[in-house]
């Protein structure tokens, strides 16, 4: 009976049909108390039907708050279902002893395909000559503008962690030479390391953001950084769009201070700026690298594994550790 | 050496750097067409001693038999399939072709559109630009890493491509005209077996009397509704139409395709589908392979006529 399964609080609404179906799938086995279907306001149905409750699911887009936290004094876990947690409030969570689960490493090779996918799109002109085919002017214009060779390029990897692992492991077999930025040089690793953001882009021809977002990485692209880059640089964000300063960055592909972007994520989605439409040597996504059908069957079972482990006293399988 | 006075002729667009590399050693003679109306030439055909040809037009036997003085077809490509090499061999002609300085970029470009297909890169591009994006969502897509790859053509590109893959999980099998001892991946002698087997399938062969359509209606029902092929080889090397309806029909999940068996026509039914990606004939188009590929044309042409042995010989 539905009311014998263990309780998991679900503040938001599901954020597309794909996190819908998980959830429906989810209520098999746990019961889901749905802040976001009461009428009463957050605190007050917290209040009412989760004073005591133990667990909580959330996605990237439910911000948990200290003012959240501070509303479930019985609160032991959180599952986001996706791999970035910046919005939760982790030194809460570590001085209630909340534990966090996340996505783990289960969306690293999609986002790291997507990354690959619009970084030779980019240099190659794939999305502009499809355009180009699709608007019949290949019979009248005859050759297409020459793009720009993958192979021997300098890949700059902002956050080397499990998925820019996966990029760099890509884009070696390309021919690429590898270099990055971490908040730490990984030991072991034959990938050169800058300590400064800055000092990677000036010695590369292309940079790959695949960083988590916090208050360091906040607009750490910023102006500085493209303009070491410089005008044939290309940068391709599959991270967090406010990693970038996106008005710098519009600004410097209109002047051709950039050679090119390739964005999967921007700082208001849905909104991107509009300036953007009319450039050939961007490719723009909508914030969809980890929407494959495997990804999602992966995280289903990722996110059952997660609360089934917590509730038999169990180690979790994809807990957000401290670094 | 005085090879100012030796005539070329160019039988269609190449890249300006070409152009002027020839025309700093030889006497350049430019006629887009040409192949398909020899006649264009009129006077001077009896000085042509050499042509410079492309994917899209090298030299066949009309237009050989148009000049007299014919040594030597520099081909700017890889594929000699435009050139008439029984009529070469008849007449002494020696020909060459750009082998391996382009074969990073078309490998890198296979793995782009293969790509581009599975995750409807273009697509999301076009959802993006069109507004699309706040009105709802896109759909999902399907996984590219760990898929199994087949290839037909183990050769110079097919191998790159076979390289690339890899990195990203996939498993690679192939076909080719005879099995390669030295490589590990999966031999089939036959190109459905090959098909059956796999799931994303690169057309990376030569076209030849033997490979045209060697990708016919078989194979591609052999793939599946799930398969997906990307051709970066020559239009040919696929039965055209059949291609077309497999895609309207859902017999096939999706098309990256470089190469058309008509180009600049690509069939309108593909147009308006979003399964497919559709590419000018641009796989070894970078600034950078263009500029060697021009290169090794360039000393093909200086070799034969200081009487030296050309670099990369066809025939």
């Amino acid at each position: 009976m539905a009311d014998q399964l263990p309780q998991v609080l679900v503040l938001r609404p599901p954020e597309s049909s794909s996190s819908a179906r998980i959830e429906t799938q989810l209520s098999q086995k746990f019961q889901l108390v749905k802040a976001w279907e009461s009428p009463l306001p957050t605190a007050d149905f917290i209040a009412v039907h989760a004073a005591s409750i133990k667990a909580m699911l959330c996605s990237g887009g439910t911000p948990v708050t200290a003012h959240i936290l501070h509303l479930l004094p019985s609160l032991q876990l959180i599952v986001t279902t996706s791999a970035g947690f910046n919005h939760i409030n982790l030194p809460e969570c570590r001085r209630r002893s909340i534990a966090v689960a996340n996505a783990g490493q289960i969306f690293s090779q999609d986002c790291a395909d997507l990354a690959v996918g619009i970084l030779i799109d980019v240099l190659r002109k794939i999305s502009a000559a499809d355009r180009f085919i699709r608007g019949g002017i290949w019979p009248i214009k005859g050759n297409y503008p020459l793009g720009s060779k993958l192979g021997g390029k300098k890949v700059g990897i902002v956050g080397l962690g499990s998925i820019g692992l996966e990029v760099a492991k890509r884009l070696e077999a390309f021919g690429c030479i590898i270099s990055y930025n971490s908040r730490r040089k990984k030991a072991n690793l034959s990938y050169l390391f800058y300590s400064n953001v800055c000092e990677l882009a000036a010695n590369s021809d292309a940079l790959i953001i695949c960083c988590a977002l916090t208050d360091e990485t906040h607009h750490m692209i910023n102006k500085e950084v493209m303009k070491a880059l410089g005008k044939e640089g290309v940068i391709v964000n599959i991270g967090r769009g406010a990693i970038i300063d996106e008005k710098e960055l519009v600004q410097c592909l209109v002047q051709g201070e950039i050679g090119g972007a390739g964005l999967d994520v921007f700082e208001n989605e849905p909104d991107v700026p509009k300036e953007l439409f009319t450039l050939d040597n961007v490719v723009l996504s909508p914030h969809l690298a980890v929407f494959t059908p495997e990804s999602f069957s992966d995280l289903y079972d990722l996110v059952v594994g997660n609360f089934e482990a917590f509730f038999s006293n169990k180690p979790l399988l994809s807990p957000v550790l401290d670094e | 050496m005085k090879m100012e006075n030796v005539c070329i002729l160019l039988t269609y667009p190449v890249p300006e750097y070409l152009v002027q590399e020839l025309e700093k050693r030889f006497r350049v003679f430019k006629f887009r067409d040409v192949a398909s109306n020899p006649q264009l030439i009129g006077e001077i055909s009896s000085s042509i001693r050499a042509i410079v040809g492309t994917s899209a037009w090298g030299a066949d036997a009309r237009l050989i038999d148009e000049l007299p003085k014919l040594e030597i077809v520099a081909s700017y490509s890889v594929g000699f399939d435009k050139i008439d090499l029984v009529k070469c061999k008849e007449r002494g002609i020696t020909v060459t072709n750009t082998p391996d300085v382009l074969s990073d970029d078309v490998a890198d470009f296979a793995i782009g559109l293969a790509l581009a297909t599975v995750r409807r890169i273009c697509v999301c591009d076009r959802f993006v630009r069109g507004g699309k994006w706040k009105e709802g969502e896109f759909e999902l897509t399907t996984k590219f890493s760990g898929k199994s790859v087949g290839i037909v053509g183990l050769g110079r590109i097919g191998s790159a491509i076979a390289k690339r893959a890899e990195a990203f999980g996939c498993t690679i099998s192939y076909h080719s005209r005879s099995e390669k001892p030295e490589s590990y991946y999966k031999y089939y002698p036959n190109i459905i077996d090959l098909a059956a087997n796999c799931n994303i399938l690169f057309v990376a062969c030569a076209l030849s009397k033997g490979t045209k359509h060697i990708v016919n209606r078989k194979v591609i029902d052999a793939l599946g509704p799930k398969g997906i092929i990307v051709n970066i080889g020559r239009g040919a090397l696929i039965d055209e139409p059949e291609l077309v309806s497999a895609l309207l029909e859902g017999r096939l999940a999706g098309a990256g395709l470089d190469v058309f068996e008509h180009e600049p026509k690509v069939p309108e039914e593909l147009l308006g589908l979003e399964n497919v990606v559709l590419q000018p004939h641009v796989a070894s188009d970078t600034v950078e392979t263009s500029i060697a590929m021009s290169d090794l044309v360039i000393k093909n042409l200086e070799a034969h006529f200081q009487n030296k042995p050309v670099l990369t010989p066809v025939l």
